[in-house]
């Protein structure tokens, strides 16, 4: 029995949550809903950890869906580069729920908790289908399963601008994935082959085409309007400010990384390095997208007077991070750009539960209701500090960490490695400026009537928030678990290439 | 004519007249589908396009208002009405580019015709047992792609469910308790005609559903052509006349029922010693099991397909009722 | 000549493509949006289905004494993502009619000058 159900750990990480979901759609009871849907996060997460496991010891493993062998069949890869995504996704899976009993049961109605979990539930599994998938074809059906669902989470935000933000996206989101349709079918029609490593083998031969470099375009930016990459980001700010918070936490720390995991994926695995950045523009374009992406995420984040906004736009600048190491190609960069990857997801999974935590206090989180929050909720505070210090890059945070890696690639680069380390250090004083625009208002400014009887948010809200936030510590001080997570995942897509 | 059909869209002002144009344009997309030899396309395009699509539109008008208002255009500067255009040129060059190094169409030297589809076409018949090569591949080869489907439809349903089933009061009651108010319900001939007709939809239907192996066709045509049927009912006969029938609290079950039976199909095989959908250890003989497993995965998309797409429709003409109620004060 | 008899079928689906993608942008109309993204997905299937077509090649049902068939494989995917296409649809019709009734309107314009968003 045990043999069995570690011979089938890649189907069930991904059809444990699919599965559960519309069971989870059918109870009606106040709290059953919730309870499968954490009992169902717990086995996920334990799943993901196994097959970190296995793939640390023994190297990448396939299963065949179906029992028919790839290229005919479905092909599911785990490797050094995905499992630590898998671990990531199932551990926000966790953390949002464990969040989400109190803060969703305060933002939606009752008999609709019930299809909020099971969304959820389809959200994670989409996610997880996205990066466990060894097959280019299945990338775009997951894809959808997790763009739907999130459509759905976004519209159960109450303000009506949440319809619109969800609309935005939908139409968005699904220019996206048509755009990475025709990309696979010019890929489809030049090679006959729908999985990436077959892709891969087969590729080379018909590089030199039209038809390959324009499919490259499509994937490149159909991928990048999901990741939200500068200019096509304008779906981001409303999508994550308007959602319900237990929707905004899981999407901002695992949504976008998600599409550019896709990216890097077709990227490095399928189309190959050299061809990406050699035959193709790739690397100028995405460099200058990147940096614009730093500074006008930020300087935006310091103009809004809603904490999600803000934290939604430094999402924007942080991708700008991220695209920088992962544009490097190199393996330091690309180590640094998934490093990044990691980290952010901490960092914003923390600011934003924060954010949940003070939106569940005032059933509003605009910057004046931060007014004397150090003195009514040192908890929520403290956890907002650390992540904030995070966000600016402060040593001991995990944003230090990264950055500091990403400086330290971009070194290799000459002049080009000293503009990015200038902007990267340009983009860091515009987070002091947005991060300190919110602690000012909360140590510093005496609360107003309405908010000085507030109280520190409920327990089991300051737990999931003080986890990522002590993870963000952690990370910080010892970063040798992730940073050599890292390490092998770039070290596994630059070796791979042909 | 799909390009006339599909420019007429941009100019025409009055909706309802778009969203015919659009009908058509599915239905000759399904015929070019046919022509080109895909007749399991086709179908579905045809029911899908021509025919479930238009419906929800037309729904959503109903709620809505029938002329798209004339632009502003002196509001409209000239960098909104330019960068469309700029756009869609880029996408246009990028795409003729693509096309300049394709191979040439229904070329037999083509490169998807001599790698990995061999294998379908030479071995399929002996592996699943089952003539169309379209539903063994569906099915089976890429059974887990049409799982991902079925939850998609789902996730649809759900969404659906999630926006218009509920009031937006928050009150969260439920919505199908009110008068019926259908004016089809006294036409004698529409009557008589229907009930002539759907039986035979019904039976065309099931006939598609079992006999995919054979003939184009699937779980997913079967689903729609069933749910058309049903809808088709729901207008001659009033909403509530439906309902009796088929309540959407059933349908709610149906809708999970569908997933978990393909879901579960899976599972089955785990249990079984096999991979996810590995139906070869259904049977003591892999064909038979795969005969087996392709039926069961079939129907639970059926399920599926047919529960979500009528639920689709009540909701969406359950939604329309009750705001026509709202305005004339009845407290339902 | 037979670069033009040769591409001509893709061609026009790449017209249809930028028809509806031109439609899905520029029309301020949400439900009209709706009906341009739907052209727009409708028109990649096209691409895909006439990539299947093969000279000679029969319906892919097999059948004694047929040697050529349709690639079959671009059907298949089509199939998927036409019920994908389809529930995108049907969720972003949803969407309209509440946004509708939140804010009276269906324009683009109208909504955006009511709270800035869109």
């Amino acid at each position: 029995m045990m043999s069995a159900i570690f011979a089938n750990l890649p189907a069930l990480q991904v059809i444990l949550p699919l599965l559960f979901a519309p069971i989870c759609f059918l109870l009606r009871k106040r709290g059953a809903a919730w309870l499968l849907a954490f009992c169902v996060s717990l086995c996920t997460f334990a799943v993901s950890i196994a097959l970190f496991m296995q793939v640390s010891a023994a190297g990448p493993l396939s299963y065949a869906m179906g029992g028919w062998d790839p290229p005919w069949g479905i092909e599911y890869r785990v490797d050094s580069f995905n499992a630590p995504f898998l671990v990531l996704l199932s551990l926000m899976f966790c953390v949002t729920l464990a969040f989400s009993y109190k803060s969703v049961e305060k933002e939606i109605v009752q008999p609709r908790h019930a299809l909020f979990y099971s969304a959820f539930m389809l959200c994670v599994a989409g996610l997880l289908g996205i990066v466990i998938t060894g097959d280019a074809f299945n990338v775009f059906v997951f894809l959808e399963i997790s763009s739907l669902s999130s459509y759905i989470l976004i519209s159960f935000g109450k303000d009506r601008r949440a319809l619109t933000a969800a609309f935005q996206y939908l139409i968005m989101g699904t220019i996206g994935a048509t755009f990475l349709l025709i990309g696979i079918g010019f890929i489809y029609m030049m090679t006959g082959t729908l999985n990436m490593a077959d892709l891969a083998v087969r590729l080379p031969s018909v590089m030199d085409t039209h038809t390959v470099r324009a499919a490259f375009a499509f994937i490149i930016v159909g991928m990048s309007i999901k990741v939200a990459l500068f200019p096509l980001h304008v779906w981001l700010p409303n999508a994550y400010g308007y959602a319900p918070s237990a929707a905004s936490v899981f999407l901002a720390a695992t949504s976008t990384k998600v599409s550019l995991y896709v990216l890097i994926r077709f990227t490095f695995t399928v189309f190959g390095a050299g061809f990406a950045f050699g035959a193709m523009p790739l690397q100028p374009i995405l460099l200058v997208l990147a940096v614009t992406a730093v500074f006008v995420g930020s300087l935006s984040a310091i103009f809004q007077t809603n904490i999600k906004h803000v934290l939604a736009y430094s999402s924007v600048a942080q991708i700008g991070y991220m695209v920088i190491g992962f544009a490097l190609a190199s393996h330091a960069g690309l180590s640094a750009g998934i490093l990044h990857m990691f980290n952010h997801a901490v960092m914003k999974g923390c600011l934003f539960l924060v954010a949940g935590c003070v939106f569940y206090r005032f059933r509003s989180a605009r910057i004046e209701d931060f007014r004397g929050l150090g003195k009514t909720m040192p908890w929520t505070m403290g956890a907002f500090v650390v992540g904030g210090l995070g966000l600016i890059g402060m040593p001991l945070t995990a944003g230090f960490v990264s950055k500091w890696y990403l400086i330290m690639a971009a070194l290799d680069h000459g002049f080009v490695g000293f503009l990015i380390i200038a902007a990267v250090l340009a983009g860091s004083l515009l987070a002091v400026a947005y991060v300190w625009r919110i602690v000012e208002v909360a140590y510093f400014q005496a609360p107003d009537e309405v908010h000085e009887n507030g109280k520190e948010a409920p327990f089991i809200l300051l737990v999931p928030a003080w986890f990522m936030a002590l993870l963000t510590l952690y990370i910080g001080i010892d970063p040798s678990l992730v940073v050599g997570a890292a390490e092998s995942a770039a070290l596994s897509l630059l070796g791979s290439t042909p | 004519m799909l390009v006339a059909t599909a420019l007429s869209c941009i100019f025409v002002r009055d909706l309802f007249a778009v969203i015919m144009v659009f009908g058509l344009y599915s239905l000759l997309s399904a015929g070019f589908f046919l022509s080109l030899k895909a007749p399991d396309v086709a179908l579905t395009e045809a029911s899908i396009g021509a025919g479930i699509a238009p419906i929800l539109m037309l729904g959503t008008l109903a709620l809505t208002r029938k002329r798209s208002e004339p632009q502003p255009r002196a509001k409209k500067s000239l960098r909104s009405a330019l960068l469309p255009l700029v756009v869609v040129s880029l996408t246009g060059v990028a795409l003729i580019y693509a096309t300049l190094d394709m191979p040439y169409f229904a070329d037999p030297a083509a490169p998807i015709h001599n790698h990995v589809v061999p294998r379908y076409i030479e071995q399929s018949g002996q592996e699943t047992g089952i003539p169309n090569i379209v539903t063994s591949i569906l099915a089976s080869y890429r059974g887990y792609d049409t799982l991902g489907e079925a939850f998609v439809i789902f996730a649809a349903g759900l969404g659906v469910l999630a926006l218009l089933g509920f009031l937006s009061d928050g009150s969260g009651r439920e919505y199908w308790q009110f008068e019926d108010t259908a004016n089809l319900r006294h036409h004698a001939v529409l009557h008589v005609i229907s009930k002539i007709l759907i039986p035979l939809i019904l039976l065309y239907a099931l006939y598609v559903q079992f006999h995919g192996e054979y003939s184009p066709g699937g779980g997913f045509q079967a689903g729609v052509i069933f749910a058309v049927a049903f809808i088709l009912y729901a207008l001659v006969y009033g909403l509530e006349a439906a309902y009796k029938i088929m309540s959407p609290v059933v349908l709610r079950y149906m809708m999970v029922i569908g997933v978990l039976i393909y879901g579960g199909t899976g599972v089955l095989c785990l249990i079984l010693g096999g991979h996810y959908l590995e139906y070869g250890v259904l049977s003591d003989y892999p064909k038979h099991g795969q005969h087996i497993g392709i039926i069961l995965v079939e129907l639970g998309v059926g399920v599926t397909v047919a529960s979500v797409m009528m639920t689709l429709f009540f909701t969406f003409s359950g939604r329309a009722k009750r705001s026509v109620l709202k305005k004339q004060g009845v407290e339902t | 000549m037979t670069l033009v008899f040769g591409l001509f079928n893709y061609w026009v689906a790449m017209v249809l493509m930028m028809i509806g993608f031109y439609i899905l942008i520029a029309s301020g109309n949400l439900i009209k949006k709706i009906i341009g993204l739907n052209i727009f997905q409708t028109s990649v299937f096209i691409l895909y289905i006439s990539m299947g077509k093969i000279k000679g090649g029969a319906v892919p049902i097999l059948t004694e004494g047929t040697e050529i068939y349709t690639n079959p494989l671009p059907h298949v995917l089509i199939l998927t993502a036409i019920v994908v296409g389809v529930a995108t649809t049907a969720l972003a019709l949803a969407l309209v009619v509440r946004i509708k009734e939140a804010y009276g309107s269906i324009e683009e314009d109208d909504i955006h000058e009511k709270d800035g968003s869109l």
